[in-house]
Formats: structure tokens, C-alpha cells, sequence
């Protein structure tokens, strides 16, 4: 099953490397997001200082969904959707390729973002070991529950508008947790963070189970 | 409601064959009084609490409100979960009307709190974890609308709602917990200590009582409108077809 779901994996990130939309379109959005947080609020009053692990995980949720809406839009052309179900590969691979490239595409956009806020507003790490937990956890979350409501909006007209509505409000406990994870490791103490870890683990642990069974029904209609 | 029956969709049964029934219409008027006597004993033989004072009415229309949105949540999910396991027609479009309903008993639950809100503590919203989460519980039945509102086949509509539907308890349970403590890693809750939680009783908790009863009635009544409007507008649109069909045939037959 592994194999079969990084042959999708190897697959979306083909298209990706070649393409090169989400390096050239979706990775200078998010540093634009940065930017435009720095005008919003100005650097010099100490505002964005205090803001920057929100403005991180807001900038990477409006970034994922551009990601996640690329994810899907690649399969409906050409008819990848059919060729994938007439492919026998079971549903569940299906799903976790989804999962492992847009997971991919997001951990190298969060290394990026992170640079740029060390980078542009000066923030300070205190603790990396949370940090990099939080991240890979946050990512995971993300992943997998992007793609779960990406395919429930997969193949609609109203696909771009129907994905924000169904996907923010469910990864709103993934937002609070990774801020306050983010707090805790930049300049706060570690220790208050891992709890946000863990509330985080059992979202992705829910969202894991839900993709497995969720994603054969749906990828089983005409 | 004797002819709704679980029944797949080919069937001897023909379900609802109007919007509402002798059974529906006795109940609306059951209803109507349990508003008329929630009004009365409200609004009038109750008296002011000696905390909140007159906005303590508001709560008898609040409390019920919410639990009548959450039973509507939990419908979803489950008429959802027997969708997708059963392929039961009938119970998705209980889920349906359970979203509709429970949505809107969410928007009375957050008007008429923001309506007790601003005369007891000053402002019409606090980041409280309750507030919070309701508000967030009304985002995620709206998701579900939108998919259960798209213009696909019924077949496609369904079976994503339902995917939104199933997961949309566990959504609100995550959520909830998720706020809670971030709320209360803050600040403590002190917001409802001389509220809902202190003692009730006499008449303030007979009219709390009557609008549990009045608001039950009242969701049923709407639950079971929504239901046979909703399988009735399916029949339209699976006829609407064949009827078109068939005189397109008929055309083409006389051409």
C-alpha cells in the first residue's frame, strides 16, 4: 500500500517539479502574505513581533488551500480522475499520495515561511525541537484533512469557493494549536507548547481513520 | 407519521405525498399553544432575576435553542453514517433536514445570547469558549449546506454531504475541546458562575421548562416539514427527467 501511495506521490510531485506552479505561484503568494502582514502592521510598534506565530499559520492555511486546490485541479483535466480509479490501485493509496505530496509541497513552503519570518521580523527560536515537532504535526493535520475536503470539492464548478468554507473551519483547532505551540517555541516556554502537540496528533490520528474510509466512496462515483 | 418507513427507494412505499399531514397539522397547533404559554409565563407571570434582570427571559428561549441545535447535529451525523452504510435514502434526507433545522437553531442561540449578552455583560460577544464554538458549529453546518446544495446529481450530492455530515460531530467535539483550552489557558471562566449555573427555581425554572417543550415542538414540527419538502422536491426532480425524456422520445418517435 505504501508503495502504491507513493507511486501518487511521486506522480503529483512530477507534475509539480515540471510545472513549477507552486514554486513559482503558490511560495512568493505566502511571502507576500508576510509582507503584506509587515504593512498592516507596522514592524516598528511591536505589534507584528507579538503576532508572528498567527501570521505564520494563517499565511500557511490561505497557501495550503492554493496548494490543496492545485492537487485536485491536476486530475481533472485529461480525465486522471478515471484513469486513476481504471489504474487498481486501492482507494486508501489513492488518498495517502494525495496526502504525502501535498504534505511534501507544505513542508518545504513552511522551511521557506519560517526563513522569511526569522528573516524579515526578526524572530528568535527558543525551542527547536517543539518547533519542528509542531510543524510536522500541524503539516500532517493539514494534509490530511485538506485532502479529504479537497475531494469533496473535487471536479465541482464551485470547487475554488466551496473548499475555504468546508476546510477553515475544520482546521480552526489545528490554527490554535500550532500558534500556541509556535508562542511557546519562539521566545516563550517549550514546555506549555506540547500539549497543542498532542491536541494536534489526535486531529491528524481522526482525520487519518476518516481519509481511509471517506475516500473509496467517493472515489467510487460516476 | 405512520408512512415513513425505512425503505429503500424503489419501493411499495411512496412516502410523503404532501408537505404535511393530520398528524403534522395537530402538532403545529400543539406548538403554537406551547409558544403562546412559554409567552405568557415568560414574558409575563415570571419575574426578573435578581442578577440580570428582564434580559432573564431571553434564556428561556436561549438554553432550549441550543440543545435543539445540537440534537439536529447529532441527526446529521447519524442519518449521515446510515447513508453511507445502508444506502437508506430516507435517512439522508433526515440528515438534511437536521442540518437545516439545527442551522437555524444555531443563529437563534448566537442572536438571542449577543441579545443577553449586551444588557448582562456589556458587550454583544465575548471570546468565550462556548460563544466561540457555537459560532464555529454554525461555519461547519453551513459547509455541509453548501455541499448538500449543489447543483449535481443526487447521487454525488448525497454521498459528499455525507462524508461532510459524518464528520461533522466529531468536528464540533475537536473544536470544542480545541477552544476550551485556549480560552482557558487565558483567563478563567468566570462568565457564566452568576449566570446559567446558579440556582434556579419556582417560576424562572417552569418557564425555563415550558421553552424546552415549546422549542421540542417547534423543531419536530419544522424537522418533519423540511423532511417531506425535501423528499418530495427529490421525486419532482427524478420525474422532471423521465418526463422530459419521454417527450423528448416522442418527439423524435412522431419526427
Amino acid at each position: 500500500m505504501w508503495a502504491d501511495a507513493w507511486l501518487v506521490a511521486v506522480k503529483d510531485l512530477r507534475i509539480e517539479f515540471r510545472s513549477r506552479v507552486a514554486l513559482n505561484q503558490v511560495l512568493p503568494f505566502a511571502l507576500l502574505v508576510l509582507v503584506l502582514f509587515a504593512f498592516a502592521l507596522d514592524p516598528d510598534r511591536g505589534l507584528l513581533e507579538k503576532a508572528t506565530p498567527g501570521l505564520y499559520w494563517v499565511a500557511v492555511l490561505f497557501s495550503a488551500l492554493l496548494a490543496l486546490g492545485r492537487s485536485f485541479s491536476v486530475e481533472s483535466a485529461d480525465g486522471v480522475r478515471d484513469a486513476l480509479r481504471l489504474s487498481g490501485l486501492p482507494p486508501v493509496a489513492l488518498w495517502l499520495g494525495k496526502v504525502l505530496s501535498v504534505a511534501i509541497q507544505l513542508l518545504v513552503l513552511e522551511v521557506v515561511l519560517g526563513a522569511g519570518i526569522i528573516v524579515l521580523y526578526g524572530t528568535s527560536v527558543t525551542g527547536w525541537p517543539l518547533l519542528l515537532m509542531t510543524i510536522v504535526v500541524a503539516t500532517v493535520a493539514i494534509a490530511t484533512a485538506g485532502t479529504l475536503y479537497g475531494v469533496v470539492a473535487a471536479g465541482l464548478r464551485v470547487r475554488e469557493t466551496l473548499l475555504p468554507l468546508l476546510v477553515l473551519p475544520v482546521l480552526a483547532p489545528v490554527l490554535i494549536g500550532s500558534t500556541r505551540a509556535f508562542e511557546a517555541a519562539l521566545g516563550g516556554t517549550p514546555s506549555e507548547g506540547w500539549p497543542w502537540v498532542g491536541l494536534m496528533s489526535v486531529f491528524a490520528a481522526v482525520y487519518v481513520v476518516a481519509g481511509a474510509l471517506g475516500f473509496g466512496p467517493l472515489m467510487e462515483e460516476t | 407519521m405512520t408512512i415513513e418507513t425505512d425503505a429503500p427507494d424503489d419501493v411499495v412505499d411512496p412516502g410523503p405525498l404532501t408537505t404535511g399531514s393530520r398528524t403534522t397539522a395537530v402538532l403545529g397547533g400543539v406548538a403554537l399553544v406551547a409558544i403562546a404559554v412559554l409567552a405568557l409565563f415568560g414574558l409575563v407571570l415570571s419575574p426578573a432575576d435578581a442578577n440580570q434582570g428582564e434580559a432573564v427571559r431571553i434564556l428561556y428561549v436561549h438554553v432550549p435553542s441550543a440543545t435543539a441545535a445540537y440534537i439536529g447535529c447529532f441527526l446529521t451525523t447519524t442519518g449521515s453514517v446510515l447513508y453511507l452504510w445502508r444506502r437508506s435514502r430516507w435517512w439522508e434526507l433526515v440528515a438534511f433536514a437536521g442540518a437545516e433545522v439545527a442551522t437555524l437553531f444555531t443563529v437563534i442561540t448566537l442572536v438571542t445570547g449577543m441579545l443577553w449578552g449586551r444588557p448582562t455583560w456589556g458587550v454583544f460577544w465575548v471570546w468565550d469558549a462556548r460563544l466561540t464554538s457555537t459560532a464555529m458549529l454554525l461555519l461547519l453546518l453551513l459547509g455541509y449546506l453548501a455541499v448538500r446544495r449543489l447543483s449535481a446529481d443526487y447521487e454525488v450530492r448525497a454521498k459528499r454531504a455525507a462524508i461532510v455530515g459524518l464528520l461533522l460531530v466529531p468536528n464540533v467535539i475537536i473544536v470544542r475541546q480545541s477552544v476550551q483550552w485556549w480560552r482557558t489557558l487565558h483567563q478563567k471562566p468566570t462568565l457564566f458562575s452568576n449566570g446559567l449555573d446558579s440556582r434556579i427555581e419556582g417560576l424562572m425554572l417552569f418557564s425555563l421548562f415550558t421553552g424546552f417543550i415549546a422549542i421540542a415542538l417547534v423543531f419536530l414540527w419544522l424537522l418533519i416539514h423540511r423532511f417531506r419538502v425535501a423528499w418530495l422536491a427529490e421525486q419532482v426532480a427524478e420525474e422532471g427527467l423521465e418526463a422530459a425524456i419521454a417527450e423528448r422520445r416522442a418527439e423524435g418517435a412522431s419526427a
